[in-house]
């Protein structure tokens, strides 16, 4: 039964007759999911502890009027293009297991508030509605957090039943969503692709490395990154030296890793390599196999990101334990875009006592929101385009490297706006 | 080898015992090595270091100093050493992750904060066994208790909250909502506030403790440190209780705060990423553990000057005295 918790009962439904139950289904679960099946994984001792958790639950059920939030959770799967290694697997509850474990959080301090928290979730799969299913999300409740490609974030946030909604925007780090298409009702914890580039851009300024070239995928998520990167480097006075497009179509008769040296001898010298493979097809091999002895950087090497399981400073090991305990695998960037959405609301209800769109919008929009996100610095929503502001860590596989913004990166009003768009580069209009 | 340490131990404590009052030792836990640093409070010098459990964070002495308990979080376990030998006499059952902790003053209640679940462990040193759990926010972690032994604080860093316990029933009686990642609490020595630091918050909140409600809220300002990374963690009263000394985290510095007037008289530049702190003796001298910079750095009170930083293991935490 706790099993079923764990593995979203909405993901192997598809949307239409199902979806209704589907809903109905995960809401009762999660009601288990506060007691029977938290008592289930754990200890005589704890299970004590877990029952009289519920015992809480259900008296705090039988108080009136008292705040209570059910957050929507949707994640629509998106086809994946083949790549040459099997090493990746997507976790079936990326993403999901963030808002889950930001759900507990919040339960844990709404228990001493009189304050409830649920979670509703449905994933889609590759083929089926995301409108539908965020249609019923949202008919359940005005908060929704969403992981899905830009283009679908954008179409729900333009449905009838978002428009006095809040969106979080979880998962697409398309700088366009805090430009030009941004929409006043989708907030974004995922930072912008901006954000991340902006951070590698400072270590290289940082370390010296001012020759740079880059080789780019042809996935369009690998052009997108190219063209941030591009942006980002000279935002920050620096330029690439040269250009390579890593095309799987060209006539290439060896594995990539023979391939790498030939291809990359061109370059000649320089002091970093960047590589746009947001889809982490070839950037894998490009590692230790450059023609120049140089450090690789970008999609792979040394990368910036949301959130890793190296990160263990400012109490980050303790929400990393925390989910690990739980969900039996390490915390991914997309499951801490989830985690702050859900903590973002639940810090909000905490402070305003309050559960309404309008009430938690005004609230979490002002100087007095702050979300303390295992960063090490308050964590606060740009007013001009609804990002959450946010250090960003660049890692390699097995140690944080730097936290962005790094130290000299100076601000007039936040150094943490020295990432991604600020306030007079953003076109966004919507928050105005 | 311990024999010899143990003799070389007494030798000293016997040639500094007779006309020096003053003398003593800060012990100062190493989270990245494992260790205890043991400082003599005159020569400013490590005397000595002894191993312990995994990431030891929290320490305190009973009250006669015969018996040193030092939370060794990722061993799940408190463990209570021989101060004179270095020896680990037993552990304590902690529940999981102990954190930090304070010992009651019947000198037999140790309150924990069990930082991974949610949870402070109450435990009775003497039958070494748990008296009560109870439930509190996320990630417990800063704990105080009353003079009069009748309350005992846990405040919770995810949950911000600062949780009351009657200890009488070893139940809740108020929760007290504060500023983002709450992870130090202080009653002042007659027992009538109580004051609780806000890491990502910046700030201290001073509670009456009659009313639990709010009093004041002191905010800092260290010139050319940008306001995020002013993170007030560990603090302590002086002696008549008229300051307050502040670890502020990655500002690298330690404010002093006049406890009447809650304005904020002095910021004192210590070592990197300092965390928390214990007086020698007479409170004239105070040493604060600098996680980072891997050093101590020893304040003189009066001229709220830094000294001079004293190299211990990698990343102190936790500090305390012993005569």
């Amino acid at each position: 039964m706790c099993w079923s918790v764990f593995n979203p009962v909405s993901r192997t439904y598809g949307i239409g007759l199902w979806l209704r139950f589907a809903l109905v289904t995960t809401k009762v679960l999660f009601d288990e999911y506060s007691g029977t099946c938290y008592a289930f994984s754990m200890g005589l001792g704890k299970m004590i502890r877990a029952a009289l958790l519920l015992g809480v639950l259900a008296a705090a059920k039988m108080a009136v009027a008292d705040p209570a939030l059910t957050i929507g959770y949707l994640r629509a799967e998106v086809p994946r293009p083949p790549v040459l290694s099997n090493l990746d697997v997507t976790p079936e509850d990326i993403g999901l297991a963030g808002a889950q474990t930001g759900l507990q959080d919040n339960q844990t301090t709404g228990k001493f508030l009189g304050h409830e928290y649920l979670l509703t979730s449905l994933v889609v799969p590759v083929g089926g509605d995301p409108l539908a299913a965020a249609q019923e999300l949202l008919s359940v409740s005005g908060f929704l957090a969403v992981d899905a490609p830009s283009d679908i974030v954008l179409a729900i946030a333009a449905l009838p039943e978002a428009r006095d909604a809040i969106v979080f925007n979880t998962g697409a780090g398309d700088t366009r969503l805090r430009d030009t298409e941004c929409r006043a009702n989708v907030l974004h914890t995922v930072p912008s692709d901006a954000m991340r580039t902006d951070a590698l851009a400072q270590v290289f300024v940082q370390k010296r490395w001012r020759d740079l070239v880059m080789i780019a995928g042809t996935h369009p998520i690998d052009l997108a990154y190219a063209d941030v990167m591009r942006r980002s480097l000279r935002k920050f006075g620096l330029k690439l030296s040269d250009e390579k497009t890593w095309d799987a179509t060209a006539d290439m008769r060896r594995t990539a890793s023979q391939e790498i040296p030939l291809f990359t001898q061109s370059f000649g010298d320089y002091d970093a390599m960047i590589l746009a493979d947001e889809l982490h097809d070839f950037g894998r091999y490009v590692l230790y196999n450059t023609w120049a002895a140089r450090p690789v950087t970008g999609s792979e090497g040394l990368s910036a990101v949301t959130w890793s399981p190296v990160i263990e400073q400012w109490g980050a090991a303790q929400l990393q334990s925390r989910f690990f305990e739980q969900h039996g695998r390490a915390m991914t960037g997309r499951d801490y875009a989830a985690w702050a959405a859900v903590r973002t609301l639940g810090e909000a209800v905490t402070r305003t006592n309050a559960d309404d769109v309008d009430t938690l919008r005004a609230y979490i929009l002002s100087d007095a929101f702050e979300l303390a996100g295992f960063k090490g610095r308050p964590l606060t929503y740009r007013d001009w385009n609804g990002q959450l502001r946010q250090p960003i860590a660049v890692v390699h596989p097995r140690a944080l490297v730097a936290q962005a913004p790094l130290e000299g990166f100076l601000h007039q009003t936040n150094e943490l706006d020295s990432l991604g768009l600020d306030r007079p580069e953003s076109k966004c209009e919507a928050f105005r | 080898m311990k024999r010899v340490i143990c003799g070389a131990v007494a030798a000293l404590a016997l040639f500094s015992a007779p006309g020096m009052s003053f003398g003593g030792e800060i012990w100062v836990t190493n989270e990245k090595d494992d260790t205890v640093s043991v400082i003599d409070t005159e020569t400013l010098e490590v005397i000595q270091t002894y191993a312990t459990g995994e990431r030891p964070r929290g320490i305190t002495f009973s009250k006669d100093f015969s018996r040193v308990y030092i939370c060794a979080s990722d061993s799940d376990a408190v463990q209570v050493m021989d101060p004179d030998t270095g020896e680990i006499l037993h552990d304590l059952p902690s529940g999981e992750d102990p954190e930090q902790f304070v010992l009651h003053p019947d000198d037999t209640h140790l309150y924990i904060a069990n930082e991974d679940d949610a949870i402070t462990t109450v435990v009775n040193t003497k039958t070494r066994r748990v008296v009560a759990q109870i439930d509190v926010g996320v990630e417990p972690e800063g704990m105080a208790v009353s003079p009069d032994g009748r309350i005992a604080i846990t405040t919770s860093e995810t949950t911000n909250m600062a949780h009351w316990i009657d200890t009488a029933t070893q139940q809740l009686f108020a929760n007290s909502l504060v500023d983002s990642r709450p992870r130090h609490a202080e009653f002042t020595r007659d027992g009538a506030q109580m004051w609780v630091s806000s890491e990502i918050g910046g700030t201290l909140t001073v509670f009456d403790t009659a009313t639990q409600k709010e009093q004041a809220k002191i905010e800092f300002a260290v010139q050319g440190v940008h306001p995020d990374r002013v993170q007030p963690v560990g603090f302590e009263f002086t002696n008549n209780d008229s300051h307050v000394f502040v670890a502020l985290g990655p500002s690298n510095h330690v404010a002093v705060v006049n406890a009447a007037t809650y304005e904020v008289e002095d910021y004192i530049l210590v070592g990197r990423r300092v965390w928390h702190m214990a007086f020698n003796a007479d409170k004239t001298q105070l040493f604060t553990t600098n996680g980072v910079s891997g050093d101590v750095t020893v304040i003189d009170v009066a001229s709220r000057k830094a000294l001079r930083s004293v190299k211990v293991g990698r990343f102190p935490w936790g500090a305390a005295f012993r005569p």
